[in-house]
């Protein structure tokens, strides 16, 4: 005779822990490819709150598996002949998964995300470094992240990790308890048991807009637009400040941004030319310093604004201009709170007397950090060390 | 609501296996849990067992089957059976009464062939088996907590052995000499060579073998080597031996899909033929038999194969020759014997293979044709699926590892071997080659333990 039973799981969710690891897993690979995502041309430029769809390949189980010359076997309708050829959808619609799990289909996830998401999932943990508290707080500024509360609905990166633990001892002081009534205060069952995690458990932060006085900043983006910064040189330029500039739009809602792009001569310019317009023309790299420098004269008194400044270039610098501009980076960091240099390098021509040597061998600040970049992959690691907070800042 | 009771169950229970019983079939206790659509996707997931070792790509099968059943893009399974003694099976709740009867009778079928498939009785133990999967996700939680071990490295250890778990002894039933009979074979031989070439006979180069060679021969379970011969740790290794286990606890169930199948509807048929169903469970009985062994185009429906190849015996050869063919065979050796010219040309099976972007019919039931398609679908069901490669040598040298895979005109797909290969290193920690062929050229793949990859000729 057959025994029936009914099922119980005990509101135990077995496949928890490995789900959240599996999308632990998909996130982090999100993560690693975010840099090829978001250099994409198509987003540079775009407005924060535009939604983007990208796909991310599933995590894949490799084993040795045939690819080439495969034949296979399945039933037919009767009128087939050799060497007609059948559609490629209905055969691949029908391989199943067969118990080896011997399939190579792809799984992709295709998840759409916001520029804005996209930012927080880079920079969550990033912020402007040297920020001091200057004299006057002229600007009322709505600071975003301020945490407010819990919920149960939320991003990985809220995760409240305190919060969902305490949950979860309730939730196992309650069931023990009703355990208890149940078997009469057994002493004996009260070994302990596995109980993990649920879904209902987890808590995250409530993010609420916080208006809040902060300190004024300005961020100086100066970037070279001579004939030597080819189209690749120019993107990756392009995409290094699109990345800085959102982020620093969204973790400081009112921190001034300023454009200038430079050839021999610099010039102020509005965000849409700097990131659409191209130029060309020779390089003076101090025109560029010296407009930065005219700037914060005029309307950034450094006692009174968090300055940063950053500037991109293939640091291929004519000559006669390098002592010049070394003295003017030196005033820069004499100014502002940072001064970042990215030398965009593409390629094998590294030119001899590139400005980067000149700037490690004779700017000493410590608020002066220099870092390479050479494949749009670089940029998000070079931003974020750029932003890393007061730490190995000089290559 | 469910539209039965357990008493109803009950019942039809024991109709059913009263005509089991007489038809001849022998099963271990059968215990049967009636669940809801989720656990039954959490059984699936976790291969019919929730008391599996965690891991992310359990989580990950949860999801995808999730998200299929969802969008209707697969249905799900009505039951699940696994091999055990007493022999559990999952229902699921939501089924219609006829469901359930047909799917305990299915069960039955199956629960039969557990007990007396060769491969099964002398390839698992069932009395033992929930008690394995016990004790392996006890070990591999000890190893998470061990503080000086921990889940990353536990993790990394079974992501590797999961990419190379099915690379370990194919054929059950075939004895394993030890290295030592390996080697004294090899002496004799050289020996009884030596002696046998008479002085009138030309000279012949007889070499002295190797006997020093690890392994003697080329093996093809990689993951017992591994674990013989690699420097993992004991607890590495120990997490290497339990994904073996579980491989060798599934083979027979990978090499026998289509007669197990096929021989669960044989009898789940026969049994609800004469359970004496009332008109309205009778006519739905034959529609949900048909769902189940209807043809899929362009692949094997293991169902519909094994009913007819079963069915077909019976007629041809009696009853008794299909408990005998149900003990004795595997899908190969099943097929090659027992798959015909008339069942060939009755399903409208061809063969195909992928030319560029398309598809192309290379073979159709005829008379030219139906047996390279009978070869062809014998050489790859099963474990036949999945490339045989074997360890050929470790390096003096080095310590490389060489594999070799042996070519049978498949070729391997390379960006997964590549990654199988850094998985490997891992496991080896040293340099890993595979000989492989390549557009018809031999090559030989190196992962370097740095996990670069280069491919050489020859």
């Amino acid at each position: 005779m057959a025994v029936f039973r009914e099922f119980d799981s005990r509101g135990r969710d077995r496949s928890a822990e490995d789900r959240f690891r599996h999308r632990k897993l998909v996130d982090d690979s999100i993560k690693k490819n975010i840099g090829n995502i978001i250099a994409e041309e198509s987003i540079i430029g775009k407005s924060k709150d535009k939604k983007i769809k990208i796909p991310i390949k599933g995590i894949k189980e490799y084993r040795f598996i045939y690819g080439k010359n495969k034949p296979g076997v399945g039933s037919g309708k009767g009128d087939e002949k050799r060497g007609d050829i059948i559609g490629s959808d209905e055969i691949e619609k029908g391989q199943d998964i067969d118990q080896a799990g011997n399939n190579e289909g792809e799984d992709i996830y295709e998840t759409e995300i916001t520029i804005e998401e996209l930012i927080n999932y880079l920079f969550d943990d990033m912020d402007l470094p040297y920020m001091e508290r200057k004299k006057f707080h002229e600007i009322e500024s709505e600071k975003k992240f301020k945490r407010l509360g819990y919920q149960r609905k939320g991003i990985k990166p809220r995760l409240a990790k305190k919060r969902s633990v305490i949950e979860k001892i309730k939730r196992e002081k309650a069931s023990k308890r009703g355990k208890q009534k149940a078997s009469n205060g057994d002493k004996e069952n009260e070994e302990r048991e596995r109980f993990p995690f649920k879904e209902d458990d987890l808590r995250y932060y409530h993010l609420r807009k916080d208006v809040k006085r902060e300190s004024n900043a300005v961020v100086i983006c100066i970037m070279d637009t001579s004939g030597s910064m080819n189209i690749t040189k120019k993107y990756i330029a392009r995409s290094f400040f699109f990345l800085l500039y959102q982020f620093v739009r969204l973790k400081y809602l009112n921190v001034k941004v300023v454009f200038i792009s430079h050839s021999t001569i610099a010039k102020e310019v509005n965000e849409d030319e700097f990131f659409h317009k191209g130029q060309s023309g020779g390089t003076y790299i101090s025109s560029g310093y010296e407009k930065a420098l005219e700037i914060i004269e005029k309307r950034y008194n450094p006692s009174v604004w968090n300055v940063y400044a950053f500037h991109c270039s293939d640091g291929d610098n004519w000559r006669e201009d390098n002592e010049k501009a070394v003295e003017q980076a030196k005033k820069l960091c004499e100014t502002c709170n940072l001064f970042g240099y990215g030398q965009i390098v593409v390629g094998g021509y590294i030119p001899t007397s590139s400005i980067k040597s000149q700037f490690i061998a004779n700017v000493n600040a410590p608020n002066f950090s220099v870092v390479t970049i050479s494949r749009k992959e670089d940029i998000i690691p070079a931003l974020k060390k750029l932003l890393k907070k007061e730490e190995g800042l000089m290559e | 609501m469910m539209e039965y009771t357990s008493k109803q169950l009950e019942k039809w229970d024991k109709k059913i296996t009263d005509i089991a019983k007489s038809e001849g079939l022998d099963w271990y206790p059968q215990e049967y849990e009636i669940c809801n659509y989720e656990d039954m996707i959490c059984y699936e997931a976790y291969v019919g067992m929730p008391s599996h070792y965690s891991h992310w790509s359990y989580g990950k099968a949860y999801e995808r089957k999730k998200t299929l059943y969802r969008y209707n893009l697969e249905g799900l399974p009505y039951e699940m059976v696994i091999n055990s003694n007493p022999c559990i099976a999952y229902l699921m709740r939501d089924n219609t009464l006829l469901l359930q009867i047909l799917t305990m009778a299915h069960v039955y079928g199956h629960n039969d062939f557990f007990k007396n498939n060769r491969l099964f009785a002398e390839g698992t133990k069932a009395d033992y088996t929930i008690e394995m999967f016990k004790n392996h996700a006890d070990r591999i939680r000890n190893y998470i907590e061990d503080p000086t071990i921990g889940y990353e490295k536990v993790e990394r250890i079974l992501d590797a052995a999961h990419a190379i778990r099915y690379h370990t002894r194919r054929f059950i039933g075939l004895k394993e000499l030890s290295r030592e009979e390996k080697k004294k074979r090899m002496l004799d031989k050289y020996y009884d060579d030596l002696k046998s070439t008479g002085p009138l006979d030309d000279k012949k180069e007889i070499t002295f073998p190797c006997i020093n060679k690890i392994p003697l021969e080329p093996t093809d379970d990689i993951m017992s080597f591994l674990i013989e011969y690699s420097d993992l740790k004991n607890w590495e290794k120990d997490i290497i031996h339990i994904v073996n286990e579980e491989t060798k606890y599934f083979i027979p169930q990978i090499e026998t899909k289509i007669m197990n199948e096929g021989w669960a509807s044989h009898w789940h048929y026969k049994i609800l033929s004469q359970l004496e169903l009332p008109q309205g469970l009778y006519m739905e009985f034959l529609n949900r038999h048909n769902q189940i062994i209807r043809p899929f185009y362009g692949r094997i429906n293991p169902y519909y194969l094994g009913f007819k190849i079963f069915e077909d015996i019976e007629k041809k050869y009696g009853k008794e020759k299909i408990f005998e063919v149900r003990r004795l065979e595997r899908d190969q050796s099943f097929i090659r014997k027992y798959f015909t010219e008339e069942l060939a040309v009755e399903m409208n099976i061809f063969q195909y293979n992928k030319k560029g972007n398309n598809y192309i019919i290379e073979e159709i039931a005829d008379k030219k044709g139906w047996k390279k398609l009978r070869d062809t679908l014998a050489n790859t069901v099963g474990i036949g699926g999945i490339p045989y490669i074997k360890v050929e040598e470790i390096l003096p040298r080095n310590k490389s590892l060489v594999l070799i895979h042996e070519y049978d005109g498949r070729e391997l797909e390379l960006n997964y071997a590549y990654e199988t290969l850094k998985y490997l290193v891992d496991l080896w920690g040293r340099k890993v080659l595979l000989k492989t062929t390549v557009n018809n050229s031999q090559k030989t793949i190196v992962c370097n333990d740095d996990k670069t990859i280069t491919m050489t000729g020859g």
